[in-house]
């Protein structure tokens, strides 16, 4: 329906895409040391740098490189990488639906701890079981990922057993189990945002005439809740929830370290320590690109569950 | 005699607030004959609306809400939860007095309505639908079908207030609280709306209490009058002994104040001062301060309402000596 709307959107990316290339390309530069050296250690001859570097491009002036960066782009390449050997775009297309999967499940997860919780906290508001929740969450979200990331992994999966370690698996069934841990710690740190904004928010929407008004008809409290309480609630709450979608891609980077999971978020820590230029600039790329997407996708759904919203 | 639809008795509401308890509703009593619609008047802040929201037990917490609201022999105030479901929206429908703020603003109009018919009427899929369309076309929305799919927000103010109207009477309710219906409307439409519920009064024989400030749309509708002021009911009458013969001083003020009242020709007198503070009542009448005819006697204590004549009750120490007017209600309709 909102087709134009949709399409000038996407133009948009187009010159976020140019700022992040021009900004990925010199922060990549810019961090001390280099892929041949990080590759040969330091036992490599001079000579032998110099050949690696000439056959890598990395001799050419910056500014060179850039161009050829550019130019490889436009053609629907993001070069090879330096270490693996193998095109960053068959890398990506391997290791991106892992982190997709984890993303959504831990969403799907932070969603769903929130939504009852908030509920609970805003009904009950100013009483113990709002000051719990409320407490829980603070907590929760003042600890770091990867501190809960290690935490879980010792006690449910080392010590009590009931997940595994790390891992992927083999079908949907098996990414489920292997992925519930860094999910939940993912969905945890999702979930103590959420709940605090949703909660005020269904106060707020709780204070509404119409909610006296489907009072007045007789509703359910159940039905008041769910149809005139919740998705008024969710409008404020569905921006913050996509807003934090990058993070949670952010966080997936330290999760899927942590329990060795091979997503991009590995892939790029890899990238990172050895210095694998291409893979880390085709990485930025497509989170630049993902990013963008969920933006869009955040003020559509937007549009869809507030009918005043006007999308320009 | 045939009995009260609706027994009010020693009806209070108070409300806690940071300056202290808001005693909004101080003591109504009154009855509703079926069929009989009742006007209820009173300035800005006499707990109009307040008194209206209680008849169905609307205040939440920390709102207190004391008293008898006996309708079908039951007293509402202590009914539990689910029986008190039925009788709103049911057989008690309340039109709110902003309808902008009182409809979702995230549901269509054609669902806000649909779910008064499924939980009062059983109806649902097509059948809601058709109904609720007929509704719709019962209050004068044109081409009420397309209508259904709309939002709140594309609706004209009028409108809105005709959807309102619609979702209260899916249920075909045997009594209508309108709080204001057509304050916030030009005069055309307000006329219009009024038509429409006197009309929806005889087809559907309902009882209506008709909230307003406007003398002039209690005289144009209502059988009965009670006007409110501070917090209780200082005057009800019928319409026309009302109109020729106040017997509260406050009443032949808001009379004074109408255009087009009072003795012809005599300039508009605007009631002087304001409204009382509910949450600090002084002893007597919350009307003395304001009032021509004040003597001592009006400042000992509180002047309860009595029976001063057949069917007409007042709580004014100087009912007898207010000067009768020549206006009759359909003068002082607009
Ligand atoms: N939720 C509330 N919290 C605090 N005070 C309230 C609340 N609701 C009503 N009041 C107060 O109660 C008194 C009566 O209010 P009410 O809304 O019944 O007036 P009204 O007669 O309907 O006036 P209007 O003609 O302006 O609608 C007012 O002083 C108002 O400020
Ligand atoms: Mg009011």
């Amino acid at each position: 329906m909102h087709t134009s709307y949709v399409l000038r959107r996407l133009l948009q990316i187009i010159p976020l895409f140019l700022a992040v290339m021009v900004l990925v390309f010199t922060l990549v530069h810019l961090i001390p040391g280099d892929p041949v050296s990080t590759l040969l250690g330091d036992r490599a001859t001079p000579d032998i740098v110099a050949r690696a570097n000439k056959e890598l491009g990395l001799d050419k002036p910056l500014l060179v490189q850039f161009g050829l960066f550019v130019n490889q782009l436009l053609h629907g390449n993001l070069g090879e990488s330096i270490n693996l050997k193998i095109p960053v775009l068959r890398l990506i297309g391997e290791r991106l639906p892992v982190t997709l999967f984890l993303t959504v499940y831990a969403a799907v997860l932070g969603v769903a701890m929130a939504v009852p919780l908030a509920m609970l906290a805003a009904v009950r508001r100013n009483t113990w079981v709002d000051a719990v929740i409320r407490a829980v969450f603070q907590v929760g979200l003042s600890l770091p990922v990867f501190y809960v990331a290690l935490q879980l992994l010792t006690l449910l999966g080392a010590r009590l057993g009931w997940f595994p370690i790390g891992g992927y698996g083999e079908n949907f069934g098996e990414h489920l189990f292997h992925l519930f841990l860094p999910a939940l710690t993912l969905g945890l740190n999702l979930a103590a945002i959420l709940v605090r904004t949703l909660r005020n928010s269904i106060i707020e929407v709780l204070t509404a005439e119409y909610v006296d008004f489907a009072r007045a008809k007789g509703l359910r409290g159940s039905v008041i809740m769910t149809r005139h309480v919740l998705r008024n609630a969710l409008i404020a709450t569905v921006t913050l929830l996509g807003l934090n979608i990058g993070a949670l891609i952010g966080g997936a980077v330290i999760t899927e370290t942590v329990f060795a999971i091979p997503g991009v978020g590995r892939l790029m820590v890899d990238a990172i320590f050895g210095r694998d230029y291409p893979v880390i600039q085709g990485l930025t790329l497509m989170f630049a690109l993902i990013v963008s997407l969920v933006f869009l996708a955040t003020d559509l759904i937007h549009a869809r569950l507030d009918p005043r919203a006007e999308l320009s | 005699m045939t009995a009260p639809l609706l027994k009010v008795r020693d009806l209070n509401v108070r409300i806690p607030t940071p300056g202290g308890v808001l005693h909004a509703v101080r003591g109504v009593n009154f009855d509703l004959m079926p069929g009989e619609m009742l006007g209820l008047v009173g300035e800005s802040g006499s707990g109009k609306s307040v008194t209206l929201r209680s008849l169905i037990r609307l205040h939440r917490p920390p709102i207190q809400m004391t008293g008898t609201v006996e309708y079908g022999g039951k007293n509402l105030l202590d009914s539990s939860e689910s029986k008190l479901r039925d009788v709103r929206g049911g057989r008690i429908s309340m039109i709110f007095q902003e309808p902008m703020s009182a409809l979702n603003p995230v549901l269509t109009v054609g669902e806000q309505i649909g779910e008064n018919l499924r939980e009062h009427k059983g109806l649902r899929g097509k059948a809601a639908q058709d109904r609720a369309a007929e509704l719709l076309d019962l209050t004068g929305i044109p081409s009420p079908r397309a209508r259904l799919a709309d939002y709140p927000h594309q609706f004209s103010g009028g409108m809105r207030q005709r959807a309102m109207i619609a979702i209260a009477l899916a249920s075909e309710p045997q009594l209508l609280l309108a709080d204001e219906p057509t304050t916030a409307l030009d005069v055309t439409i307000q006329d219009q709306i009024l038509r429409l519920l006197l009309r929806l009064r005889e087809e559907m024989h309902m009882s209506v209490i008709l909230v307003t400030h406007d003398l002039g749309v209690v005289a144009q509708t209502c059988d009965r009058v009670a006007v409110m002021y501070g917090g209780r009911l200082v005057e009800t009458a019928g319409v026309n002994d009302l109109f020729h013969a106040p017997k509260h001083a406050y009443t032949l003020g808001l009379m004074r104040s109408l255009p087009g009242a009072g003795e012809h020709r005599r300039p508009l007198q605007p009631i002087p001062g304001g409204p009382p503070d509910l949450r600090s009542l002084p002893p007597g009448c919350p009307f003395a301060p304001r009032c021509e005819y004040v003597t001592d006697d009006c400042r000992v204590g509180e002047p309860p309402l009595l029976e001063v004549a057949p069917g007409r009750f007042s709580a004014c120490v100087h009912y007898s000596e207010l000067p009768a007017l020549k206006s009759t209600p359909e003068e002082v309709g607009v």
